[in-house]
């Protein structure tokens, strides 16, 4: 039998429904995978009982005949998704050893109603904040991939760092993830493997912690573009208990895998074009572009004139709604409390020490440009700049254009440690060419696409129009088609 | 704009976060870092532009006004650090 951690989603749902093999035999090789991966540092919780139990019952259904779309398949959860009675920290530690007694709409989804094993939570930067994996409590995930003759330790990407490290080691058949500024796309293009956020909107935000409220959508990480798709359905819809999640059919988005992409209109924007970006980047931006053209896709330069401006709008608009969202973390009602002599030093007392220090950082900004005289000049004026960014987008998308594309990552991953030093917008910088998708809310998938010199996996993106999964999945497949599949060797 | 020793405090205590004297000076520089990157703002003309307050357009469901939900008190309890009978316990609040 072949390594049943090698497989797709796509294949094990095949090969579980053609009996080739349990949904138990399935889940313990993936269990047997995380245990030797631990060095990996993507779990923060391994849940082998209560995967092995869901496993027996995906089987029994089988032999019933029945079961949902992800029957019996073995998912990873980032730890920002409440799963009840199983802690859910959000890699922080001022959650301390909280136990939701309640489950995200999401995973409902995917779990409850659709049959999939839950193997444990995967790690995250601390509430999603971070580009590396690096400000989890837990501490750093390690990417599975390394450079060509070295054995540095490279950081997977984050905020879902371990999802995309655990999907790309085969340590899950999928994983679910959130994007607020990028972390689902740019962890994808660091780890090979592919990353899909949705439209605002679309999937449910009820039961997710917290960052940003506009921004936040949750998505998957996956090693195919098709599997991606089938994670989609089951995680979108709507969901009367967040009223921002649309009202809106969810489609079978695994029949736009494969669709024809002949004659979709495709933009390049011309400020994506940085100064100073590496040639590889560049290499593998036209190579992305020749790849749709060869598919029938007709390429266009477009402008979107306020791309530079998104990403300090984002670092007012993130921080002030996540000060809003982590005023809720007071030691009263749930998570770890520090003392103190009196209630307001124990709640200062309980967030200096629960906190970790980009997100009391990101807390204080917020907190600063909320505050009595400076709200017009920072927020209000942000969210000026966000109604910009989103137009510009929208005048491309009514004169005809389908998606953009755009690389995912002006780098390919680096070194843990590597960028951590006191200036933190070096850091941000690595969200430069996803943030845009959120501050306009629209939908966007990271592809691999590629190697640096080094042998690392580099990302191509796509940008759809809203509610327009489909194309970023037809067109994120003709890439991955042309590109080939990215698995790094195991050394672990 | 830039923030001074005294803001960074003053921040930190909105935001009830405890400081030390110590942390002060590198918490300035991290904050004067942000604000200055996020300067460039300032040169973008934003006449007549309307604030973004949705990124979908879409009018806000209401739901019926019932209780649909409750008395699960113990399950509410359950994650807090200090409880008693059904309360959240706190420091002495009033004197």
């Amino acid at each position: 039998m072949t390594d049943l951690t090698s497989l797709t989603l796509a294949e094990a749902r095949d090969g579980l429904a053609r009996k080739s093999f349990t949904s138990l035999e399935l889940t313990d090789a993936h269990l047997a995978a995380m245990e030797r991966a631990r060095v990996l540092n993507a779990y923060v919780l391994e849940t082998p009982e209560q995967a092995r139990a869901m496993a027996r019952q995906a089987d029994e259904r089988i032999a019933k005949g029945e079961g949902g779309p992800l029957n019996g398949l073995p998912l990873g959860v980032k730890d920002l998704f409440a799963t009840e009675g199983t802690r859910t920290t959000a890699c922080s530690r001022i959650l301390g050893d909280f136990r939701p007694p309640y489950e995200s709409t999401v995973t409902s989804q995917l779990f409850t109603r659709d049959g999939a094993v839950m193997l444990g939570k995967l790690n995250n930067d601390e509430f999603a904040m971070g580009s590396s994996n690096e400000t989890s409590c837990y501490g750093p995930v390690v990417n599975p991939w390394r450079r060509q003759g070295s054995d540095v330790k490279l950081v997977p990407g984050g905020s879902s760092g371990g999802s995309a490290s655990a999907v790309a080691a085969g340590l899950c058949l999928g994983a679910t993830a959130t994007d607020t500024g990028g972390s689902i796309r740019q962890p994808a293009a660091f780890t090979g493997t592919v990353g899909l956020k949705p439209t605002y909107g679309r999937c449910s935000r009820w039961g997710t912690v917290a960052f940003a409220s506009s921004l936040d959508q949750a998505g998957p990480i996956a090693r195919t573009v098709r599997d991606a798709a089938i994670l989609l359905r089951s995680m979108a819809g709507h969901d009367p208990k967040d009223t921002t999640s649309v009202d809106r059919d969810v489609p079978d988005y695994e029949v736009a895998v494969g669709r024809s992409v002949k004659g979709m209109k495709i933009g390049l924007p011309r400020e994506y074009r940085l100064d100073g970006m590496p040639a590889e980047i560049e290499k593998l931006w036209s190579q992305g572009a020749d790849w749709l053209k060869a598919a029938g896709a007709e390429l266009v330069e477009v402008s979107l004139p306020h791309t530079k401006y998104a990403l300090p709008a984002y670092y007012i608009v993130a921080p002030a709604e996540a000060s809003s969202n982590l005023a809720r973390y007071d030691g009263v009602r749930y998570g770890a409390r520090a003392d103190g002599r009196n209630i307001v030093e124990m709640y200062e007392n309980t967030r200096a020490k629960g906190f970790g220090a980009e997100v009391r950082r990101r807390i204080m900004i917020g907190t600063y440009v909320l505050s009595a005289g400076y709200y017009d000049a920072y927020y209000l004026r942000a969210q000026k700049v966000r109604t910009l960014i989103k137009k510009d987008f929208e005048d491309c998308y009514a004169a005809g254009v389908d998606a953009i594309l755009t690389p995912a990552t002006p780098s390919a991953a680096f070194g843990i440690g590597e960028k951590t030093a006191s200036d933190p917008i070096e850091m941000y910088l690595n969200d430069i060419f996803t943030v845009t998708a959120n501050m306009a809310g629209l939908p966007g998938i990271a592809v691999p696409a590629g190697r640096d010199a080094q042998g690392l996996p580099l990302g191509l993106q796509l940008i759809g129009r809203p509610f327009d999964e489909e194309a970023v999945i037809s067109l994120g497949e003709v890439i991955e088609q042309a590109a080939g599949r990215f698995t790094p060797e195991v050394w672990w | 704009m830039s923030v001074d020793a005294a803001t960074v405090r003053r921040i930190a205590h909105l935001a009830r976060i405890a400081v030390d004297d110590a942390e002060v000076p590198h918490l300035q520089d991290e904050l004067n870092a942000i604000l200055a990157f996020v300067e460039q703002l300032q040169e973008v003309n934003v006449d007549g532009v309307e604030p973004m307050t949705s990124v979908t357009p879409m009018a806000m469901k209401m739901r019926s006004d019932v209780v649909n939900d409750g008395e699960i008190a113990d399950r509410i309890v359950a994650n807090a650090p200090v409880t008693h009978d059904h309360f959240f316990l706190v420091p002495k609040v009033v004197e």
